[in-house]
């Protein structure tokens, strides 16, 4: 636990702490990761603030993002501008919210901007269609991904506008507890991982418990 | 008795409004829309009627798209319709909830502050977009609310506002700047700032909590496994092998206490060897469970029918005691009786419960809604780092998918009415073929029977021992395949109900042959064995049931997996044999009703079946993976372990505890071996021991008395209450159903109401358009002249 680090000041750390959901030290864990994406790019000091920015590709390059088939738009939607590029800001709001200690609403939230492809506010059929095409790597068939977009709106849609909205999608989200308890044979091993990657049984009681990143 | 609301709502159109710091707490200003417009248009309410009658009529359900711009700005302004989109309506919203907290007196709790994204309609004023000079407004009057907390709500607060890190780091130096002027919170801060770092503690500890929990998770057995299986075949697949995990405990319960109480005690004080040991050992003893396995722990015959570790001190018994007893004697007959009785009744619980258990998740109130948007948006593991699990998980979900929508398409072609007739003509012939088959089988297995009864009391010789259980093995072998044979003549409308209706046919042939057994064993062979410890005997025939059984399994999935596949493979076609769930399943229940049907007559037979369960797994795992493909037509099984356990409780254990209860109360113990060989019934130990406490001191007559009932009225009771319950749980969820049905109907008729109110906000703001531009056109006409 030293207080022999260079990177931050102290009051930099400080506001670090008090506005995500790490400590110190994965603070800093979290910056030597960046830091380690482009030794190049990313100064060792931060103290004076430098702009710097990642490239998407970058970003979407690390282990925990590689194989998610929603990388581009978890970097797009933490960017500031939204185009995927972050700076060590955005990266470490990301992995805050992505964490296990993150509340379950502000993980609503940040989820259903990253379904949310054309930025609309809304999720509309054509936002489902893009989500269903990548959870199956495109292996349903195209009338396949129309039915299941289509039953999805039935669904959720409380308010019958034909899209879902940050309302519905959180109505919605309330319901996955159950669900996951009860198709726990079924679902087990789609919210499971496997023994590589650590397993919090509590998220089975958390309702977007799939959406957790570990650092 | 309500007010109407007093709604005032001032658009400007094309103007800057001027900024209205409205306090949320001045609820009668800040609703205010509609009043002052609905009063301008009463004089009109017949026109008016028609009119919107026109537009509800030609407008319903149709997307708006030509609303003017002060109509389409409420609606961009609904409460609906704001969160998430404007950072100022973000700002404005936890500018809000802090005033509110700021307010209370007390210390507001932090699990009092909302943790919703979405502002109630109370919070919300009804803002417009916030222009920045607002935004700026808004911001400093957050950023002062901020420095009215302590420190620990503000960096709560902090944390769950869904702004950027950057923002949030601004807004927090800004309160903090403000807040360092103010030394009387200096110590209170310190305070705090422990509080703070205890929460940091407790975050800590608990991620340390998780990964320790995490690391027994992942030590559960065959985790990885069953995920694989899960990936490539599909979840009815898994849905068996997971049912042989629970048996597995189950068989781990009863050994809980079996071993302690039972084997163990007796192995410490084994009895004087009244049995020679003359025999050596062949490997045919392995199978028929004779030989010198018949005077070990494993069979009834070996336990002893006194008190053990008896001091000689006492009355009773003196030529068993021992000179040096500690002072706990041990009531053998009594131990027996009551640990049998006590894990057959903590299994019925735990059967019980776990059925229960699984009703409740799958026929949950509401629970068939949701099913395809939580499939897509929460089945994603955002955990997973490897490709491997990856492409798992992306097989699961789009196996999951496909079983819902063959599901549903499925419900969508439903037959004519001489289809349906004709299909019952079938399903009608079909299942008199497999009834009568049952029941052929039956006959002959009963014949078989009484022709080796006859022939062993000739001449014993131990091979022949095992033709019985061969007998009965290959039956249950050949006729399920003969049952499929039947089956696919029948056109079932879901694979699921094809498998169930397999599971009935082969259920029915098991329980009848084992009900006849039983009654072949109680009937016959204690007539003729009568003194000769017929105990032992027929432990060690479902001890070779077992074992053959097992074989028989091994062969199965030899010969029916492997050697299948690679005569498909030879023959260049690709249809590899499928899992057969409902056969498999039904084996395993089969090999647990033997169990349970034995533990009397041989503690150690759970042993037995836990290895064979336990070897059972590999095998057919490594099967399943080698030789067999994922099934065709995929569909959901969530209901399929409520019908195994289900099956597992009611045919299986139910069956075994008749057996039981009939071998203790009515049957009589051999004379010459096992722990009951002085009494008239199994039971009557119980009742020795009862009289002997009446003895001992009779202020305990109570108990006594209760024992007296307990047999009849006891378990009425107890069922009666049972009975009640059940009747009213199942009252209650339908009450739910009703009330979901209700509040459905009822958002759907709030949804017609809001466009209903668009339509005429629109019409209203339309007609007061053309006047105003009627207005305008005769000032410009009075200005030309």
């Amino acid at each position: 636990m030293g207080n022999k680090q260079t990177v931050f000041t102290p009051e930099q750390l400080d506001a670090y702490q008090d506005c995500t959901f790490f400590t110190r030290k994965e603070i800093l864990k979290l910056f030597y990761r960046f830091q380690d994406l482009a030794p190049q790019l990313v100064p060792f000091d931060y103290t004076g603030k430098p702009d710097v920015k990642l490239p998407y590709e970058v970003i979407c390059g690390m282990p925990e993002l590689k194989d998610n088939p929603f990388r581009e738009r978890i970097a797009q939607v933490f960017s500031q501008d939204g185009d995927g590029n972050m700076t060590l800001d955005d990266f470490l709001d990301m992995f805050s919210v992505m964490s296990e200690m993150a509340p379950r609403d502000l993980k609503a939230y940040y989820a259903f901007k990253i379904y949310d492809f054309n930025n609309d506010d809304y999720i509309c059929p054509l936002d489902l269609e893009k989500t269903v095409t990548k959870l199956t790597r495109g292996e349903l068939t195209p009338e396949e991904v129309g039915l299941v977009c289509e039953k999805v709106i039935n669904e959720a849609d409380v308010d019958n506008d034909g899209k879902l909205s940050l309302d519905d999608f959180q109505n919605m989200i309330l319901h996955a507890p159950d669900f996951l308890r009860l198709c726990a044979s079924t679902m087990k091993n789609a919210v499971d991982t496997d023994k590589n990657s650590t397993v919090c049984p509590q998220r089975i009681l958390q309702s977007i418990s799939t959406f957790h990143i570990r650092i | 008795m309500s007010q109407s609301p007093s709604f005032i709502l001032s658009i400007p159109e094309g103007k800057e409004s001027p900024s209205q710091d409205l306090s949320p707490y001045d609820e009668s200003i800040v609703h205010d829309s509609f009043h002052q417009l609905i009063q301008e248009q009463s004089q009109q309410a017949e026109v008016e009627a028609l009119e919107l009658q026109e537009w509800s009529s030609r407008d319903k359900g149709k997307a708006p798209q030509n609303y003017n711009s002060a109509t389409l700005r409420i609606l961009a302004n609904m409460p609906s319709r704001t969160i998430g989109r404007s950072r100022g309506a973000i700002i404005s919203q936890y500018y809000n909830q802090t005033v509110k907290l700021r307010r209370k007196n007390s210390r507001p709790l932090l699990r009092d502050m909302s943790s919703s994204a979405r502002p109630s309609i109370w919070q919300n004023d009804l803002e417009l977009d916030l222009t920045p000079r607002e935004e700026e407004e808004k911001r400093s009057l957050l950023v002062k609310e901020l420095q009215g907390l302590t420190v620990a709500q503000r960096d709560h607060m902090l944390r769950a506002m869904p702004l950027s890190l950057a923002e949030k780091c601004c807004l927090r130096q800004d309160s903090c700047i403000q807040r360092g002027r103010q030394k009387h919170h200096h110590r209170s801060q310190t305070q705090l700032y422990c509080c703070s770092r205890l929460q940091y503690h407790c975050i800590a500890f608990r991620s340390l909590w998780y990964g320790l929990l995490s690391g027994l998770y992942a030590l559960k057995p065959w985790h990885y496994s069953l995920k694989q299986i899960s990936g490539q075949f599909g979840s009815s697949v898994l849905s068996y092998f997971l049912f042989l995990k629970t048996l597995i405990s189950f068989n781990v319960l009863l050994l809980l206490f079996l071993l302690p109480f039972i084997v163990a005690v007796q192995v410490a004080f084994p009895p004087t060897s009244e049995f020679p040991f003359s025999q050596s050992f062949t490997g045919l003893e392995l199978f028929t469970g004779r030989g010198q396995f018949t005077h070990t722990v494993m069979f009834y015959g070996y336990y002893s029918n006194f008190t053990l570790n008896q001091p000689c001190s006492s009355h009773q018994n003196s030529d068993h005691c021992l000179p040096k007893a500690a002072h706990l004697p041990y009531n053998m007959p009594l131990a027996y009786l009551f640990t049998v009785g006590v894990s057959f009744f903590t299994t019925c619980i735990a059967l019980v419960y776990s059925m229960s258990r699984s009703f409740g998740k799958s026929y949950q109130v509401g629970s068939t809604l949701g099913v395809h948007a939580i499939t897509v948006f929460c089945s994603w593991d955002y955990r997973v780092t490897q490709k491997r699990a990856a492409r798992l998980q992306h097989d699961n979900i789009r196996t999951q998918l496909k079983e819902l929508l063959a599901e549903w398409q499925l419900k969508q072609h439903p037959r004519s009415m001489c289809g349906r007739l004709q299909q019952m003509i079938v399903l009608l012939l079909v299942w008199l073929l497999c009834l009568g088959t049952a029941v052929g089988c039956a006959i002959a297995v009963y014949s078989f029977s009484e022709f080796m009864h006859e022939m062993i009391s000739e001449k014993l010789q131990e091979v022949h021992l095992l033709a019985l259980p061969l007998i009965v093995c290959i039956i249950n072998l050949v006729i399920p395949y003969l049952y499929n044979a039947f089956a696919s003549w029948e056109q079932h409308d879901s694979p699921v109900l094809e498998v169930y209706v397999a599971i009935c046919r082969n259920l029915i042939l098991k329980m009848v042959i084992l009900g006849l057994l039983c009654y072949h064993w109680m009937g016959r062979k204690i007539r003729t064995l009568g003194d000769q410890c017929w105990e032992t005997f027929v432990g060690q025939e479902l001890y070779r049931f077992m074992v053959m059984d097992f074989i028989f399994i091994l062969l199965d999935t030899l010969f029916g997996e492997l050697v299948w596949r690679l005569i498909v493979e030879r023959l260049k076609g690709d249809r590899k044999p499928e899992f057969d769930v409902a056969r498999n399943v039904l084996e395993l229940i089969y090999g647990q009703t033997l169990t349970w049907l034995g533990v009397l007559f041989s503690p150690l037979l759970p042993a037995i079946q836990l290895l064979k369960l336990l070897f059972l797994f590999y095998i057919k795992k490594i099967s399943l993976m080698a030789n067999c493909q994922a099934p065709r037509k995929p569909w959901r099984a969530s209901h399929m372990t409520t019908i195994f356990i289900t099956l597992l409780c009611f045919p299986s254990f139910l069956g075994a505890a008749i057996f039981l209860s009939y071998a203790i109360w009515q049957v009589r113990p051999s004379r010459t071996c096992g722990p009951f060989r002085t009494l008239d019934t199994i039971y009557e130990a119980s009742k020795v021991w009862i009289r002997r406490l009446e003895e001992a001191s009779p202020s305990i007559t109570w108990f006594t008395w209760i024992h007296q009932y307990k047999d009849s009225f006891f378990f009425f009771l107890v069922d009666c209450c049972r009975l009640a319950v059940i009747y009213f749980n199942i009252q209650v969820v339908k009450g739910q159903r009703k009330v979901i049905c209700l509040l459905k109907e009822q958002i759907n008729n709030e949804g017609e109401d809001k466009i209903f109110l668009i339509n005429k906000l629109h019409s209203i703001y339309e007609r007061k358009r053309e006047r105003r531009e009627k207005m305008n056109k005769t000032d410009d006409d009075i200005e030309k002249i």
